[in-house]
């Protein structure tokens, strides 16, 4: 068990040192990285200080071990545009990003499940289909239709939902604001939620729905049945912790996804978080900030990924340690 | 195929509405698009014949509306109908494309790593788990964001960059239960080379779950065309397309044109239903662990 934790570890630092690699590619060859550590309006004497202090005149591979000893330390430069560091950029835009891609998260995994549950129970009745119905526009819909419809609707038709920012925040410990504790706050969560929630729980609760339909026709639950056992214990003790351990890993692996879709939300609905930041960012070649996203971006998903399959691991007794 | 099973394909096929449904809007979809010069009444992307004046025209039955737009123009003059025509056909040839290249590949590598199995397993393998979890269409949207080339061929070969996994797991599990059948080991004894099990016997009779995903993956993939080219990293602005014609609507949603953004996404949503009514209808026809109701 030690050794396979171990080794995942090992596997997700390799890939870490790759996704670097690529960065550093990316820093080195789009445009002159000493002119974007100087600055725009640096002095020609300043950039040629910056080219020999970062060893920008040395060979390729010295350039890469120098870059990454800084990378390591997260100091990818200042943003072209707000002449702030790239980082502090981002970590001001963490927290609205976080509570809106938790919040869709959580609505899309606990409703999925239970929605994909009852579907399976009852596949014939009139609602299971009006479900299913709903679930293949779900995912037949990708979600910056969604946004936009949503938008047309509640706030252009009704007027009763706001259609950007994100309202009044609270600030918790200096650092966190948060949508949470105001009522305008809340209202602004409404729409990019049910945006971003739309197809991840359409997606989870057809594979709850289909992995539910294979395991009520196995062996071991027609002997529950055969024995007695409550309907209740049948479906949620028997079948559904089968299917669960699936559902849970790929809602895991969904944080890619969530990532991109927070993109197109943010974009849609002006949210400040970090996908509506590195849109701009990309329009406005604003390299280095960029960079610390994709950074940032791939040590959350290497690390949950890592995690997940450790999890798993203590899971399920059939996986391998070798 | 033998005849006996083909005829229950087509029996199963023809008595389930929903799937001759989806194959029917699928299939109309392929004739507009591949028709779409003929039958468009305009050509949207001939700069001489747009006009201006004709900008935000509404559809032919509100006030303002002229029997020339039939669902009205866009902010730059453009037919919608006509581009909604061109746009699907850039959607369509997208998702070829990235069914093509993604499939061939993945396909190849997945029959390799699990007939040969061992260190090169592995490796693909983990390869394959990693870039998954980035996801099609975040390494996509990096990749054309950072490289400011535009076009329809970027376009396909961003998406393959991680697409393939798809082909790739799918084919390797079907090898994985098909190379224990045993005519591969008859095969093996009566000294057949490891290219020709690997092409006669492995590739043909591992091939069947392949169509599901590919089919999955055309819908899948007019999504992610649709949603680049929305956030303005997808095809050029000369091109036509679904997901830039919604982001020109979205600005026009608060002066109450609807059109703009329903028509081209009604398209769009009806395009993926069909292909995904016919993927669900193919993905139980062959897996055997689901009874089917008849």
């Amino acid at each position: 068990m030690t050794t396979y934790i171990l080794r995942r570890v090992i596997q997700g630092l390799l890939v870490m040192l790759g996704v670097t690699f690529i960065c550093f590619v990316i820093f080195r060859f789009t445009g002159d990285p000493a002119i974007i550590i100087a600055g725009q309006d640096a002095t020609p004497a300043q950039v040629e200080e910056v080219r020999q202090a970062y060893g920008l005149d040395k060979p390729f591979y010295v350039q890469y071990l120098l870059w990454l000893s800084h990378a390591v330390r997260f100091e990818f430069g200042r943003s072209f545009i707000s002449k702030v560091p790239a980082l502090n950029l981002i970590l001001e835009r963490l927290p609205a990003t976080v509570e809106l891609a938790l919040t869709a998260v959580f609505l899309a995994l606990s409703l999925g499940i239970c929605l994909g549950v009852a579907v399976s129970i009852r596949p014939r009745s009139l609602l299971s289909r009006l479900i299913m119905m709903g679930s293949l526009a779900g995912i037949s819909t990708p979600t910056f239709l969604i946004g936009t419809i949503l938008i047309m609707v509640f706030a252009v038709e009704f007027g009763v939902l706001p259609p950007f920012g994100r309202g009044d925040t609270v600030l918790i410990g200096n650092y966190w604001a948060t949508n949470f504790l105001t009522l305008s706050g809340l209202a602004h969560l409404i729409l990019p939620v049910l945006t971003l929630v739309g197809y991840q729980l359409a997606v989870l609760l057809r594979l709850t729905r289909a992995g539910m339909r294979e395991v009520l026709g196995e062996e071991y639950i027609k002997t529950a049945w055969a024995k007695g056992l409550s309907p209740q214990r049948v479906v949620f003790k028997h079948a559904l912790r089968n299917v669960l351990i699936p559902v849970v890993t790929m809602s895991g692996l969904m944080l890619g996804e969530i990532l991109v879709f927070s993109i197109v939300t943010e974009t849609i609905y002006q949210w400040p978080g970090m996908g509506n930041l590195l849109l701009t960012s990309i329009y406005e070649y604003d390299q280095p900030v960029i960079v610390t996203y994709i950074m940032l971006a791939s040590i959350i998903i290497l690390s949950i990924n890592v995690g997940v399959d450790i999890l798993y691991a203590f899971l399920n007794p059939k996986i391998r340690y070798d | 195929m033998t005849d006996r099973r083909r005829s229950k394909f087509r029996y199963d096929f023809l008595h389930d509405p929903s799937a001759v449904f989806g194959a029917a809007i699928l299939a109309f979809f392929l004739l507009a698009a591949l028709f779409a010069p003929l039958v468009a009444p305009h050509d949207p992307y001939d700069l001489t014949r747009v006009n201006m004046s004709d900008a935000l025209k509404p559809p032919v039955w509100r006030a303002g509306g002229t029997s020339a737009f039939l669902l009205g123009a866009d902010d730059r003059g453009r037919d919608i109908l006509s581009t909604i025509l061109f746009g699907c056909r850039t959607s369509l040839t997208v998702a070829l494309g990235v069914v093509l290249l993604s499939g061939g590949f993945g396909v190849s590598l997945g029959l390799l790593a699990g007939y040969y199995g061992g260190k090169l397993d592995a490796v693909v393998m983990r390869l394959a788990d990693t870039l998954f979890s980035f996801s099609t269409t975040l390494i996509a949207f990096l990749m054309l964001g950072l490289f400011k080339q535009r076009g329809v061929l970027m376009v396909i070969v961003a998406i393959a960059v991680v697409d393939w996994v798809r082909y790739a797991r799918t084919m390797r599990g079907s090898v994985l239960e098909v190379k224990q059948e045993v005519y591969i080991t008859a095969a093996k004894a009566t000294g057949c080379s490891d290219a020709r099990i690997l092409l006669k016997h492995l590739l043909p009779n591992a091939l069947a779950p392949i169509f599901v995903v590919a089919a999955v993956d055309m819908a899948v993939v007019i999504m992610i065309e649709a949603t680049l080219s929305f956030l303005g990293v997808g095809v050029p602005l000369t091109e036509p397309s679904l997901g830039m014609m919604i982001a020109i609507g979205k600005n026009y949603v608060y002066a109450g044109m609807w059109w703009m953004v329903l028509f081209p996404g009604g398209a769009m949503v009806l395009l993926v239903i069909g292909i995904n009514l016919f993927a669900d209808w193919l993905r139980e026809e062959l897996n055997p662990k689901i009874s089917r109701r008849r």
